[in-house]
């Protein structure tokens, strides 16, 4: 039976390229500090970087001014991680996968995501100014 | 993320190092389009990375899209174990030729 949500880690940084190493090196310390295996902890980094990408090229457009806020939580089984924008609410088409039988450049992003984490779930923030994702994987 | 290109037995090979991530792919893309552009059959060498996202991905798609539109040779060699597991992720180990050299390639060519 898991247990309340603990806090890990929080981050809040600029939607920025040059500040995804800063998302990847801080999920990764959580996901090893929390127990995760090697291969796991490199799994919820790429699943992470890659929506904090959508978020970037997608729900800011590049805007640089866009702000990502990033909640890592242990429960005692899983690791769960919540994203926050404030980029305009998007609809759930947004991080639909793509059908890996077309070959083409892009997309990915999502496959990965859904293919990494036991949970995923993407909606409009409660109070309306952005997005939330949150998204789960049991700590093996 | 660092890259070289080298000319090996026929191929222009571009070794990517370090984390091709969002900020880095376009460079990889560059040099990797680059080449081909410039009629050169392609090897992309894998070796050195250490991170790749779904945007580093998208560069090798394009280019092995690329490589099939202008009649070239295109593949990846040396692929680190992170690479990979990527491109497994990504069910693109079946789509790639992969090899583990471009010693091993220009063997596999004949």
């Amino acid at each position: 039976m898991s247990a309340e949500p603990r806090p890990v880690v929080e981050i809040r940084l600029p939607a920025l390229p040059e500040h995804l190493p800063v998302v990847r090196a801080t999920v990764g310390s959580a996901a090893r500090l929390v127990g995760c295996s090697e291969p796991v902890s490199r799994a919820v980094v790429l699943a992470v970087n890659e929506a904090c990408m959508n978020v970037i090229q997608h729900g800011y457009c590049c805007d640089p001014t866009g702000e990502i806020i990033l909640q890592i939580l242990n429960n005692g089984s899983h690791i769960l991680f919540r994203l926050r924008d404030f980029a305009p609410v998007a609809c759930p088409e947004r991080v639909r996968p793509r059908s890996l039988e077309e070959l083409r450049p892009g997309g990915l992003g999502t496959h990965f995501i859904r293919e990494i984490m036991d949970e995923f779930a993407f909606r409009a923030a409660e109070d309306g100014t952005g997005n939330v994702w949150v998204m789960s994987k049991a700590i093996t | 993320m660092h890259y070289e290109v080298r000319e090996e037995s026929g191929y222009s090979v571009v070794a990517l190092s370090g984390d091709v991530d969002l900020s880095s792919s376009p460079q990889a893309r560059g040099a990797i389009l680059e080449a081909l552009n410039a009629g050169h059959h392609v090897l992309v060498d894998l070796a050195g990375v250490e991170y790749i996202d779904s945007s580093g991905v998208a560069c090798l798609v394009e280019g092995y899209q690329l490589a099939r539109t202008h009649g070239l040779r295109f593949g990846l060699v040396g692929a680190s174990e992170n690479a990979m597991s990527v491109l497994e992720l990504a069910r693109l180990d079946k789509v790639f030729p992969i090899h583990a050299s471009v010693a091993a390639r220009v063997a596999a060519d004949g």
